[in-house]
């Protein structure tokens, strides 16, 4: 026999819910937190600084790939450009303090990242890709020609110097807290512009882009600020990047790396928030362990078949799959 | 000695060549670039792959089967085409359907599994493989000297690509797969076997990469890596000529290696990049591309 449903009763339900989830995202962010700020007592902090310098670059990348719809083959460009930037000015003005020298680096990446995206963004799909993988391939020769840069030898030996002046950064621990503060402003604000108004028109956009411009939405406008907050977080990576490892090498600016960030993305689940993070984890990890191995000079082929078997058999990634894995079995 | 703008005219005219030759090389692998594309919709990142294979199975069969150029010419990229085809039988064909963008990543992961495993058995220093004989030496034009090999595959090449041109867009076979893309349930309503015609038309765009390598062998450094670099000059030149327009890819690869030879001979440290400078500026102009049709 059905009781008459007073609707007071379904919205207290949902509301009981919505707070059960909350305390429950709230207690796992609370656990990660502890272990990312234990970590450096544990595992050697340089490698940890490496995932998050390569997390952040997927969370930025993500913004654009998972939550836009466009797939940028030009990445490369902005965590190079910002590590050059910031290395040269490091090493060339002694003057500077390193967060200056890390924001100049974000900023030269911020710039050319509105340039990229003004040339590319009324391309759609895989035309987009291939146009940002060309303008990237152009800022690559631009490195190589450079003398600042270093050529093929890269630029070595960048101070890491004092933030604020005050404090020394050549401690390891003192870096790492460092990355780990900006990475973690860097994961609220993507979450912050992913649930706001802004980020679902971006979601309608990747959904169905001719119904958000039948909406009256300036699309054009929309992508271009995704792009030029991607470029930006992306040169921030590779500008703290730059200074963790005290390097800056054409590595970074070679397509290779552009493909990189795409599998770490895609891997990890892409549209995901902590997606990149895990995926970025994850491919860090296995190139590492690979290195040391007698697998060494395998790593390139085992990344090429992580990245066919991502796209053929679990295309939503290690964090969508579980996710799925929940929702099914957990409710 | 004659010269052109502070430069001899010699110097000028073998930097031609060159862009000639780097340009015949660019239309091949646009063209099957673009082939693939404007059939298939796939980006098929693996074309410069298939490409270095054209190149080292050249090497390879004559290191140690004796195979000679002209059968390799042929023997190779039907080998490579095959190849290409378990690649669209057993992994692409699983992704039709979905979103382009899927095609190119798992393009990209073959590519880089092909070219990883391969460094690790050849090295990347290079091998060694000499042109049949009857290429060596060359004629002296009186302005310049052309060698005999590189007068051959310019000719192939434009003959090739001519060919190409013409089967798509003038015979009937052309008209099919033409048809097959644009409604594929409708051709197979028809009784025409589409799964296969995608099969053979993938396998035809690796053809022509391989064959470029095999025409590439004895000129060029054979290595493992050689087509990761032409791969993405080669993207470039298809945006610049309008994606999926298959006579834009040739006209546009010729046109490319020939500015890149000339930016050589007059500001070298730009070479490189001229190509992609071009596409720059062809992107503000025209966002189709030269020879685009679609937005």
């Amino acid at each position: 026999m059905d009781q008459p449903v007073n609707p007071a009763d379904i919205h207290k339900a949902i509301v009981e819910q919505q707070k059960i989830q909350d305390r429950k995202k709230l207690m796992v962010n609370g656990v990660l937190l502890l272990l990312l700020l234990a970590a450096p007592f544990v595992m050697y902090p340089v490698f940890l600084m490496k995932i998050l310098c390569f997390a952040l670059f997927a969370v930025a990348f993500n913004l654009l790939f998972g939550f836009t719809g466009l797939l940028s083959f030009g990445h490369a460009a902005f965590l190079a450009s910002g590590g050059y930037t910031t290395g040269y000015l490091l090493s060339n003005f002694s003057g500077l303090t390193t967060e200056m020298g890390i924001i100049a680096g974000t900023a030269t990446a911020t710039l050319l990242g509105l340039a990229f995206a003004l040339l590319s963004i009324r391309r759609q799909g895989i035309y987009f890709a291939m146009v940002t993988l060309a303008l990237a391939q152009l800022v690559f020769f631009f490195f190589v020609q450079s003398e600042f840069t270093g050529g093929e030898d890269g630029m070595h030996g960048i101070p890491r110097g004092e933030l604020f002046g005050l404090i020394n950064l050549e401690d390891n621990l003192n870096m790492y807290y460092f990355v780990l503060v900006v990475f973690i402003a860097c994961y609220l604000l993507v979450q912050r512009i992913v649930s706001s108004p802004y980020g679902q028109i971006l979601k309608a956009i990747k959904q169905n882009e001719p119904r958000a411009v039948s909406l009256g939405y300036n699309v054009d406008r929309y992508k271009i600020l995704a792009f030029v907050i991607s470029a930006a977080l992306a040169g921030l990576a590779g500008s703290m990047k730059s200074v963790v490892f005290q390097l800056a090498s054409l590595n970074d600016a070679h397509w290779h790396m552009s493909g990189e960030v795409i599998l770490m993305t895609l891997v990890g689940g892409m549209g995901t928030l902590l997606g990149p993070v895990v995926g970025a984890t994850f491919v860090v990890n296995i190139e590492y362990q690979l290195s040391q191995g007698p697998l060494r000079d395998w790593v390139d082929p085992i990344l090429g078949g992580i990245f066919v078997l991502t796209v053929l058999a679990f295309r939503s990634g290690i964090v969508g799959e579980l996710q799925k894995f929940m929702r099914k079995n957990l409710g | 000695m004659t010269m052109i703008f502070g430069v001899p005219l010699a110097v000028l005219s073998g930097q031609l060549l060159i862009g000639i030759i780097n340009g015949a090389f660019y239309a091949l692998l646009s063209l099957g670039l673009a082939v693939i594309f404007g059939l298939l919709k796939i980006i098929n990142f693996a074309h410069g792959a298939m490409y270095m294979l054209g190149a080292l199975v050249t090497v390879v069969l004559f290191d140690l089967l004796g195979v000679n150029y002209w059968v390799a010419l042929f023997v190779a990229p039907v080998l490579v085409g095959a190849f290409g085809m378990l690649i669209e039988y057993f992994l692409l064909r699983r992704i039709a359907g979905q979103d382009h963008i899927y095609s190119l990543l798992l393009t990209f992961g073959v590519a880089l599994i092909i070219q990883g495993v391969l460094t690790n058995i050849y090295g990347v220093s290079g091998l060694r493989y000499s042109m049949p004989d009857m290429f060596k030496g060359g004629i002296n034009l009186g302005f310049m000297f052309l060698p005999y090999y590189r007068a051959w595959v310019i000719v192939v090449a434009l003959l090739v690509c001519f060919g190409t041109w013409f089967i798509i867009e003038k015979t009937k076979l052309g008209s099919y797969l033409r048809a097959g893309t644009e409604d594929s349930q409708l051709m197979q309503g028809f009784g025409i076997n589409v799964p296969l015609l995608v099969s053979l038309t993938y396998g035809f765009g690796v053809m022509l990469a391989a064959f470029a390598g095999v025409l590439a062998a004895p000129i060029y450094s054979v290595t493992p890596v050689m087509g990761s670099n032409i791969l993405i000059v080669v993207f470039a030149v298809v945006v610049i000529g309008g994606m999926g327009s298959i006579g834009g890819a040739i006209i546009t690869g010729i046109l490319m290696g020939v500015i890149e030879g000339l930016t050589k001979t007059f500001y070298p440290p730009a070479s490189s990049a001229v190509i992609f400078l071009v596409m720059v500026l062809v992107l503000m102009i025209r966002p189709t591309g030269l020879f685009g049709k679609e937005a």
